[in-house]
């Protein structure tokens, strides 16, 4: 880079930096509290003379993480998958196959799109409880699986709409039932729009916290997520291992992130500027 | 002829009806999805608005009272008082993320593909993908007495403006406020980014040759050029703070008295602590309302031509 253009880079660089200094120092300032002895109170963003690394693996334990990482699998792996397959089918049979009212089943799905969370959660938890759910990860599962159709369908819709007719005119002149064509012509092609699909949905599962908190009583069964508001309560006064377990109970989303982070981005847009 | 014209009617009417049942048979398709959705999406909101017009603890008889929850949702101050927070936290989720972003994606325009770019991409997205619950923690600790914005202004000689900001009567809701910009402008940007990235070069080439500089450029091309995105943007992001509760909850509960309650919170207290379920069912109808009346004429208003 030649001296003139740098300069004349430098103002936008210097924002850019400050910009992306801005996302992370939050962060490292939890590391560096996380790093110093326990008990003590250490203060703002400094490298500790002695880090103590022990410190993650007294959270570890404390914050319960091991049973936190199979409790938030579970929960994502009743989630995810169930609710991919069915919001595609039910794509496939508004769009492709053209089910009689299946407009008016997308409108309905369309208009709930953008209600809060805040107004399903108490009748959410009267129904757990009458189920008998709530001492389970059923209780969040199940839900989840309801409050995430208006946007998969959405998004899976948007996919189908934009397959060309022909094909499952050419399919069907084949003699393939709807089953066929859409396991052996459909999905192959929709699967860049399955795999973002996946890819959000375990990013907001993963997250959840406020279904978690009320519809799990139990801590050790809810999100990760879910779980931290337990943890903080109970270690509020050890700023040291707080910090510490909070970042485990972040680190999974963001090494995910990390190893999946073109993914991500593209996933994160393409759903935004539909949505 | 005239003898096979019935059966032929007969046979199209019986292909007909063949082809309509086999369009409702695609039903089956729809129909898990049709009931997830209506056990645990449909029916809780309709059961939400019945609860909203009972007096109910969850346990005993529920008493029906009309608009008396309504009522309190206006009148009662930790309610009222949560509405209006969460229409203040829209500066902070929406307004200044929105701008920042701009800024950031028209800077960082110049630097797509470079390995800075890639990396300062990868950080401002960085707080997005992070449970809201954790950021609530993160941010508890940069606020405390010790932490880093104390830090900070201790560093620069304004240490006589420290203070533990979530507990500062004046200062909690715009200190829980910044939480939110923390948390939305690195989506805003990288929508904006890719907005950008669609505007076409020639545009920005012929206002350089009309003689526009970089901010003229900025208003003449990117601006409308990221229509759509900018109205993404402020969707997503208005709907994020109106009902904002994780990063709350988890950095101040509300507090101190009631200086940062925000819908969601209250709605929570209301439910789960104070065990009164029609009033809490009530916030939560008005919520929903205030979400729909302000997106609903943003989609029209930012939809392209």
């Amino acid at each position: 880079m030649s001296a003139p253009s740098l300069r004349r880079r430098a103002p936008g660089l210097v924002l850019i930096a400050a910009a992306a200094l801005y996302s992370v120092v939050p962060l490292l300032s939890m590391v560096s509290a996380a790093l110093a002895p326990q008990g003590t109170f250490p203060s703002g963003l400094s490298w500790p003379t002695h880090p103590h690394w022990h410190n993650f693996v007294d959270a570890w334990n404390v914050a319960n993480i091991t049973v936190l990482l199979k409790s938030s699998t579970l929960i994502v792996l009743g989630v995810v998958p169930v609710a991919v397959l069915i919001s595609t089918m039910a794509a496939y049979a508004i769009t492709v196959l053209e089910i009689p009212l299946g407009r008016v089943f997308y409108t309905v799905l369309v208009l709930t799109l953008t209600l809060p969370y805040e107004i399903v959660i108490v009748p959410l938890y009267e129904q757990s409880r009458t189920m008998g759910l709530l001492g389970s990860q059923w209780a969040l599962i199940l839900p989840l699986i309801g409050l995430n159709m208006p946007f998969a369908v959405f998004w899976m819709r948007a996919h189908f709409a934009g397959v060309p007719k022909e094909l499952s005119e050419a399919a069907s002149m084949d003699g393939a039932g709807p089953w066929r064509a859409l396991f052996h012509i459909h999905l192959p092609l929709a699967r860049p729009a399955i795999a973002s699909l996946a890819l959000l949905m375990f990013l907001s599962t993963w997250n959840q916290f406020l279904l978690a908190l009320v519809l799990i009583d139990d801590p050790d069964k809810r999100t990760m997520a879910g779980a931290l508001q337990a943890f903080t309560t109970k270690y509020s006064t050890d700023q040291v291992l707080l910090n510490a377990g909070a970042l485990l109970i972040m680190a999974p989303t963001i090494l995910v992130f990390l190893f999946l982070q073109r993914h991500f981005a593209k996933a994160l847009l393409q759903g935004s500027v539909k949505g | 002829m005239s003898s096979t014209r019935p059966t032929r009617e007969g046979a199209a009417a019986r292909s007909r009806r063949r082809l309509r049942a086999r369009r409702w048979a695609g039903w089956l398709f729809a129909l898990p999805a049709l009931a997830f959705y209506s056990v645990f999406n449909f029916r809780p909101v309709l059961m939400s608005i019945q609860y909203s017009f009972y007096d109910w603890d969850g346990v005993g008889a529920s008493t029906w009272v009309g608009l008396k929850n309504y009522q309190a949702v206006f009148t009662d101050h930790e309610q009222l008082a949560s509405l209006l927070h969460a229409c203040y936290l829209i500066l902070f989720f929406t307004v200044l993320p929105v701008t920042l972003a701009l800024i950031t994606a028209s800077v960082l325009r110049q630097l797509q593909g470079r390995f800075t770019g890639a990396l300062a991409r990868t950080l401002l997205f960085l707080p997005q993908i992070i449970p809201g619950a954790a950021a609530g923690v993160a941010w508890t600790w940069m606020y405390s007495d010790n932490g880093v914005v104390n830090q900070l202004l201790r560093a620069i000689g304004l240490g006589s403006l420290a203070r533990p900001w979530l507990a500062d009567f004046t200062w909690s809701l715009t200190a829980v406020g910044f939480i939110g910009t923390w948390l939305s402008t690195g989506l805003c940007t990288m929508l904006l980014l890719a907005g950008i990235g669609k505007i076409d070069n020639s545009l920005y080439e012929a206002a350089r040759i009309d003689g526009a500089g970089p901010i003229r450029q900025f208003l003449t091309v990117t601006l409308p050029g990221l229509r759509s995105e900018i109205g993404v943007c402020v969707t997503i992001t208005i709907i994020a703070a109106l009902a904002s509760f994780d990063v709350v909850y988890l950095s101040t509960q509300g507090g101190p008295g009631t200086q940062t309650m925000v819908p969601g919170v209250a709605v929570y207290n209301l439910a789960f602590n104070d065990s009164r379920l029609g009033a809490a069912s009530a916030l939560a109808v008005v919520l929903t309302l205030i979400v729909i009346a302000v997106v609903a004429p943003l989609q029209r208003l930012f939809r392209e031509k």
